[in-house]
């Protein structure tokens, strides 16, 4: 840092005196590429592990989704229309787009898009076969996009109105306790996360748990190879939203550790004390909790930044 | 290295029978013998699935619907007759709708006997079926093409 030219117009973003700038995101996009399935599969087996003790079981191994996903890849690849095959790789390519780019500091909204596109290509897939169920799994999975889609937008705008940012880059580095700003949409960030988990009482689309219901939801009719790329997109999918609950403690690491684990921790919580509810119910919850606590946090906040000085 | 051993996933299905071995089926997934430890996993689909419990003599009405699920699942797959009904039919096997054991329809691996099966035979069970079941993968890798269909066939 020290050696920064007074002619340069830029101040150096992030990274030590040698890689910086447009480098130093390329290297944490490869990062996140390489390491995010490993570290989205431990979450799963831990989740899996933490599930089982609180229903008073020893549970499965802690590796155990990779034992599942390597199965997956050894099975037949049963194909019910062949244009599920591009639906699948197109959700798993676009789920690690949206995760390479929030983590090599881009765009927050170009994020958001390409992290809905991708879902999208999850329901496509989904409503490409014959099965009356994965139909009703892809139903609800657009109902489930379409109670999230508000809360995670306004995470995206708090986080400009606090930081003057749409980067990821600046919004970590800026130092700001983004958190104090923003308690109300963080809260309706937590109980987003539960949809996009796929946690009760919102795991309405697909579940382990609703056989009698729906089968199993969008991934009915994917076996085999497919739905190991599925569930590798949902370990890409762990770590990047995970990576937005560190935003909101960007200035501390260890904070926002320690935040993740209890936030997650909650999660596993609710999901084992909860029962499943209607997609009427998820509709409206969501959109209640965006509507207040999102819109009241974000009016406050704009009041503050208008008024106050 | 193989996964499969380590990941099989079952599908249960009733054919005709009195509940008693299907609930046997389902204590061995609770927290007495938790056979999660293994990573069994009850799916609901047989798509899904690698290991097909079947409980029940067949009947005219549901051997139809056993050979369809079983067609579902892909391979490798094996098929476990639990109870004394799917295994030879039992008490019912000589009444005139009842075709008498599940090896009469779908091709069965291991047989598990008993009115009702205890859950550890069938826990026992399972764990034979997973030798057969990597017997079968090893089995399909030495033969390409020989019992897998490629992708795209079931249109």
């Amino acid at each position: 840092m020290l050696g920064a030219p007074a002619h340069c117009r830029y101040p150096p973003r992030g990274g030590g005196p040698v890689i910086s700038g447009p480098y130093l995101s390329v290297i944490n996009a490869i990062l996140y590429i390489l390491l995010a399935p490993a570290a989205g599969g431990l979450i799963a087996g831990i989740d899996r592990k933490v599930t089982a003790r609180m229903q008073g079981r020893v549970g499965p191994p802690v590796l155990q989704p990779f034992y599942d996903v390597g199965k997956l890849f050894e099975k037949e690849d049963v194909v019910v229309t062949t244009t599920q095959n591009f639906y699948v790789l197109s959700y798993l390519v676009f789920m690690v787009v949206a995760g390479a780019l929030f983590f090599s500091g881009g765009d927050m909204l170009l994020v958001i898009f390409a992290f809905t596109l991708s879902h999208i290509f999850l329901v496509l897939g989904a409503y490409s076969s014959f099965s009356p169920y994965s139909h009703v799994g892809a139903e609800r999975e657009l109902i489930q996009i379409i109670a999230y889609e508000p809360m995670i937008i306004f995470t995206a705008v708090g986080m400009y109105m606090v930081t003057k940012s749409f980067f990821v880059s600046s919004i970590v580095s800026s130092g700001i306790p983004i958190i104090l700003y923003l308690p109300g949409v963080f809260i309706g960030y937590l109980m987003v996360l539960t949809i996009k988990l796929r946690k009760s009482p919102f795991d309405l689309s697909t579940s382990h748990h609703a056989h009698q219901e729906i089968v199993k939801g969008v991934t009915t009719d994917f076996s085999g190879p497919n739905l190991g790329k599925i569930e590798i997109a949902h370990w890409f999918e762990y770590v990047f939203l995970i990576g937005v609950v560190y935003l909101f403690f960007g200035w501390n690491p260890l904070l926002a550790i320690a935040a993740i684990i209890i936030a997650y921790f909650l999660e596993i919580l609710i999901d084992n004390t909860i029962a499943r509810v209607k997609w009427e119910l998820t509709l409206r919850s969501a959109w209640l909790v965006a509507g207040t606590l999102g819109i009241v946090n974000l009016g406050v906040l704009y009041y503050l930044k208008a008024v106050v000085p | 290295m193989t996964y499969l051993k380590k990941s099989p996933w079952v599908i249960h299905y009733d054919a005709s029978s009195c509940n008693g071995c299907d609930i046997e089926v389902l204590a061995a997934l609770t927290p007495l013998y938790d056979v999660e430890r293994f990573g069994i996993v009850n799916t609901g689909n047989p798509k899904h699935a690698d290991v097909f419990l079947v409980t029940g003599s067949v009947n005219e009405q549901n051997k139809e619907i056993l050979r369809n699920t079983y067609e579902q699942i892909p391979e490798p797959k094996v098929v476990v007759a639990i109870g004394i009904c799917a295994t030879s039919g039992g008490v019912f096997r000589e009444c005139y709708n009842v075709s008498g054991g599940i090896d009469k329809i779908i091709p069965v691996d291991v047989y598990v006997p008993g009115c009702a099966a205890r859950p550890e035979s069938i826990i026992d069970g399972v764990v034979a079926a997973l030798g057969i079941l990597e017997d079968k993968r090893r089995a399909m890798i030495e033969k390409p093409g020989g019992q897998i269909n490629k992708a795209g066939d079931a249109v």
